[in-house]
């Protein structure tokens, strides 16, 4: 036997790490925090309820593209388009990347020394405590590409970070940086499913009273396994809001990091995660961690899960205010409904305070569709399956609120319409 | 002292307020008797095992069951996933059996107790009546049965000091002793129960109880019986350097009604002290058992030095249909305490209640909460946590609600509250929801917050200090946990968590 096969999958995975160019001291830095940690087992306590396996395994698990017979997102919008193939940069598919008032590069074309090198990897491992996030460590180290983006002014276009799942087997890796200067405001969307496999990793610097807004749908490839992390720092008067949109996924898993920093600054994320496992798994997983480190700092958690036939949601949040963070108003709400028997969620949303000037809260609630509101739609002559879809899109709004501009609140309710019609009975 | 210049005196609140109450001085139990006492070595290995197993005379199938617990604790390491900042503690360094001389012949007449032991019992407050067959005098039972009846079984340090009203619950059917009485006399209930519901191994500290625990109570109510009277037991560690290491088995059969209460204090010292304790309850059906704790362990000094380390696994296991259990517990002492007390609901229709107060102050570290397991059918179970923080402690609830697929149409209900006093403590939620079929519904509520500027100015325009406005509005804050107590329990549960606060305005 070689001395590979003796190996288990997370040293085969760790053993073949190569740390591309560019960003030299940051990936050996990565590659040295990640061989500390270890990747994850079932054991820890933050893989409790994910089985890391697949996303330690050496190689991705093949997965299937998907043809998507719906029209493609945000093709309205007017928008600076940016294509990743498998996790790698599309030119012909691109936009132009020349935009006033922001510069964007590629992660491949970096170098060691540039803007970002300040900040690549930096906010992922100020994500690493309390609590470590090992595959984050291991997207630093040898993530092969991404956009750099720096924001100056305020951008009405949207960038559009658009990825296309082509090859069964391909294991896509991105990492972002996007800074936002004083006062800049940007618009990030992303979508689409990567790759048979993806990791990928978004760090925002948000400067005092800059804006960022952020709206991800993560295609509706039922067999792809995708891991994202943002790790997200938020300075005085910033605005941070995201909002994701799952449906389909054998196995998702989106940890979202963000560090209050600066007074009066807010954080907002929100998601909506629908899945059925009727002919596919589906494992969704929100892994959140916001801390107040700062006064009369706002954040909102939203999650919102609807699942069937045996699909799994989990949701991890936690709100930790540091000694100081006066002020702080802090709310967290995750709910599911369950629309059949098999389902499953399984939710430990936290909170962890030590200021006593604040307002915190967290609600989480289970159950099945309510059978009153039910009977009165049906009472009123909508046929079953029709209430049913309005209950669930009611039951959603919370989530859907969360995105401030009305264009792409349509979009996703246009989606999640698509998603009930596809998914009934 | 120290807080009063560590906490920041906030406007209102005048600072020889806040140092009046802090001077009033908080724990009333502190003190220590002075009585000959004899121990086993320090340190626990199988030989202390044994040495205890024999100190109570027991049958051999016990000692081996002691041994077992005490090798798969050798195996296991200390958990560490409570957020506790535990000091190392040192296992060989402990007592792990400590009797009073005087408790090595039974007394037979109050002349010849040791007027010591009679005098712990006056002094911790025990009625008269009870002081003396506390005091383990025989042929007591019979004085004034007049009077609102508890039985109580009181444990010092490592034994059973006496048990009271044993002839009237007998008359009943109840058996009520010590835990070491029971494996004499009824050894088939001991051997059938005991470890059923918390197995030797279940975790590192219900191991090492399982090893070296060495008296604690033993309760059966037979079917269709309600126990005529509350019962209680009182723990008393007074030995320094002494592990207390209880073991409490309650049995409720078929349709029968029991109500336990639990209180434990200890002498103020300056080395932390170790209790581990287990209690197991198995509930048959259509039975119910309410257990009530006012657990005032010393708490450590204002600085944090000494206290009792309170590691404790209770369970109660619902076995039966329509089985009831409810628990009950005002927090107040300890320096660190680890505690969850949780219910399996088995049976169908089975319901468990948990109501908590939980008040840490000072250098005071909390990690509570429960389980809620919900195997059976239409099973029903709330969750009301109130957690109170002050000084520099640290309180977290820990819970977990777990709803398996075969539990359909059941009902978790949870309510967990924080509330913080002064800018040096913190106040944590960590519960755990586990929903895997969907009839069933699950709410979690909590809230993180300070004590409410409006309402203390109302109370305070109305012409009371500081300190009455804070103690009322806390206990406003418990009330509905403050409720779920039996009568006398309440008011001293009270009384404990306006004291408890002593010093923590600021």
């Amino acid at each position: 036997m070689s001395a590979v096969e003796k190996m288990t999958p997370a040293e085969a995975r760790l053993a073949r790490v190569t740390l591309p160019e560019g960003m030299g001291p940051q990936r050996r830095a990565a590659l040295d925090r990640l061989v500390a940690m270890g990747l994850p087992g079932r054991r820890d306590e933050y893989w409790r309820w994910t089985n890391p396996t697949d996303l330690i395994a050496p190689e991705p698990v093949p997965a299937a593209p998907f043809a998507d017979d719906e029209p493609a997102l945000f093709d309205d919008v007017e928008r600076l388009k940016i294509v990743f193939r498998d996790g790698v940069f599309d030119a012909e598919a691109s936009d132009d990347l020349a935009l006033s008032g922001i510069e964007i590069s590629r992660l491949s074309e970096a170098g060691d020394v540039n803007w970002a090198s300040s900040l690549y990897g930096t906010l992922e491992t100020a994500g690493q405590t309390p609590v470590e996030r090992p595959f984050a460590a291991l997207n630093t180290a040898s993530a092969e590409d991404g956009l750099l983006i720096r924001v100056t002014g305020k951008i009405e276009t949207p960038v559009n970070l658009i990825y296309i799942h082509e090859s069964e087997s391909s294991d896509a890796i991105l990492h972002h940086v996007v800074k936002l200067e004083e006062g800049a405001e940007i618009t990030v969307l992303e979508n689409g499913p990567a790759g048979a496999r993806a990791n990928i990793v978004m760090e925002v610097d948000v400067a005092k009273t800059a804006r960022f807004h952020h709206i991800r749908v993560q295609g509706r490839d039922h067999e792809r396994r995708m891991l994202t992390g943002i790790f997200a720092r938020i300075n005085e008067g910033a605005l941070f809001k995201s909002f994701t949109l799952s449906s389909n996924g054998a196995l998702t898993r989106n940890e979202c990091v963000l560090d209050i920093v600066g007074d009066d600054a807010n954080a907002h994320v929100a998601g909506a995660a629908l899945g059925d496992g009727k002919s596919q798994p589906f494992h969704h997983d929100d892994t959140i961690f916001i801390t107040h480190g700062a006064e009369r700092g706002e954040s909102r958690q939203v999650f919102k899960k609807v699942l069937k036939n045996g699909a799994q949601g989990i949701f991890q949040g936690k709100i930790l205010v540091k000694p100081g963070a006066q002020k702080t108003d802090g709310y967290q709400i995750s709910q599911a409904l369950l629309l059949d028997e098999d389902s499953q969620f399984l939710a430990k949303p936290e909170l962890e305070i030590y200021a006593d000037d604040v307002q915190c809260s967290h609600g989480s609630t289970t159950g099945a569709i309510d059978e009153t509101a039910l009977f009165y739609l049906r009472s009123r002559g909508i046929p079953t399956e029709e209430a049913t879809a309005l209950l669930v899109l009611s039951f959603l709004a919370d989530a859907i609120e969360e995105i401030e501009q009305e264009r792409f609140r349509d979009e996703i309710v246009i989606r999640l319409e698509g998603w009930l019609a596809r998914h009934r009975g | 002292m120290a807080e009063v210049d560590q906490v920041e005196v906030r406007e209102g609140v005048d600072r020889e307020t806040v140092e009046a109450v802090q001077n009033m001085g908080a724990y009333k139990y502190g003190w220590n008797t002075e009585i000959e006492m004899e121990y086993a070595p320090k340190g626990v290995n199988e030989d202390i095992v044994r040495l205890i197993s024999g100190k109570n005379d027991e049958p051999d199938w016990m000692t081996e069951w002691r041994l077992q617990g005490f090798a798969r604790w050798q195996d296991m390491t200390m958990p560490d996933w409570a957020l506790l900042n535990v000091p190392g503690i040192d296992f060989q360094d402990i007592y792990y059996y400590a009797r009073p001389k005087s408790m090595e012949v039974k007394p037979k007449s109050l002349d010849e107790v040791d007027p010591k032991l009679l005098a712990t019992y006056e002094k911790l407050g025990i009625p008269l009546k009870e002081q003396m067959v506390l005091a383990g005098v025989e042929g007591a039972e019979d004085y004034d049965p007049n009077e609102r009846q508890v039985a109580v079984d009181a444990v010092f340090d490592s034994v059973s000091v006496g048990t009271t009203f044993k002839a009237k619950l007998a008359e009943a059917g109840v058996i009520f002793c010590s835990i070491s009485e029971a494996i004499q006399d009824h050894p088939e209930l001991v051997k059938k129960y005991l470890g059923s519901v918390v197995p030797q191994a279940d975790n590192y500290f219900a191991a090492l109880n399982s090893a070296v625990f060495s008296d604690g109570s033993f309760v059966y109510v037979p079917p269709g019986v309600r126990c005529p009277m509350e019962l209680s037991t009182y723990f008393r560690i007074n030995a320094e350097n002494t592990g207390q290491f209880e073991r409490t088995l309650i049995i409720a059969d078929k349709g029968s009604y029991v109500s336990y209460l639990e209180g434990c204090t200890a002498p103020q010292r300056d080395t932390a002290q170790l209790h581990a304790a287990v209690v197991e309850i198995i509930v048959e059906e259509d039975a119910e058992v309410k257990y009530s704790t006012v657990q005032n362990w010393y708490p450590g000094d204002e600085n944090g030095k000494g206290g009792i380390y309170n590691f404790v696994t209770k369970r109660a296991d619902c076995r039966g249909d329509r089985a009831k259990v409810m628990w009950t517990q005002v927090e107040t002492g300890s320096a660190i305490t680890w505690k969850y007390p949780s219910c399996i609901l088995r049976g169908n229709e089975s319901q468990g209640e948990f109501y908590s107060i939980a008040i840490a102050n000072n250098y005071q570290q909390a990690d509570t909460g429960t389980k809620m397991i919900h195997l059976g059918k239409d099973t029903r179970s709330r969750i009301v946590s109130k957690g109170i923080s002050a000084g520099h402690a640290q309180n977290t609830y820990r819970g977990l609600v777990s709803m398996h697929p075969k539990a359909k149409e059941s009902r978790n209900y949870t309510q967990c509250d924080s509330l913080l006093i002064g800018d040096q403590c913190g106040a944590h939620t960590v519960p755990y929801i586990e929903v895997k079929n969907n009839s069933s519904r699950v709410e979690h509520e909590a809230t993180t917050s300070k004590v409410d500027d409006d309402q203390l100015f109302y109370c305070r325009a109305r012409g009371m200090d500081e300190e009455e406005a804070v103690a009322l509005v806390v206990n406003g804050f418990c009330r509905e946990v403050l409720q779920a107590l039996p009568m006398e329990f309440a008011m001293e549960a009270q009384a404990l968590v306006a004291i408890s606060l002593e010093g923590s305005v600021g």
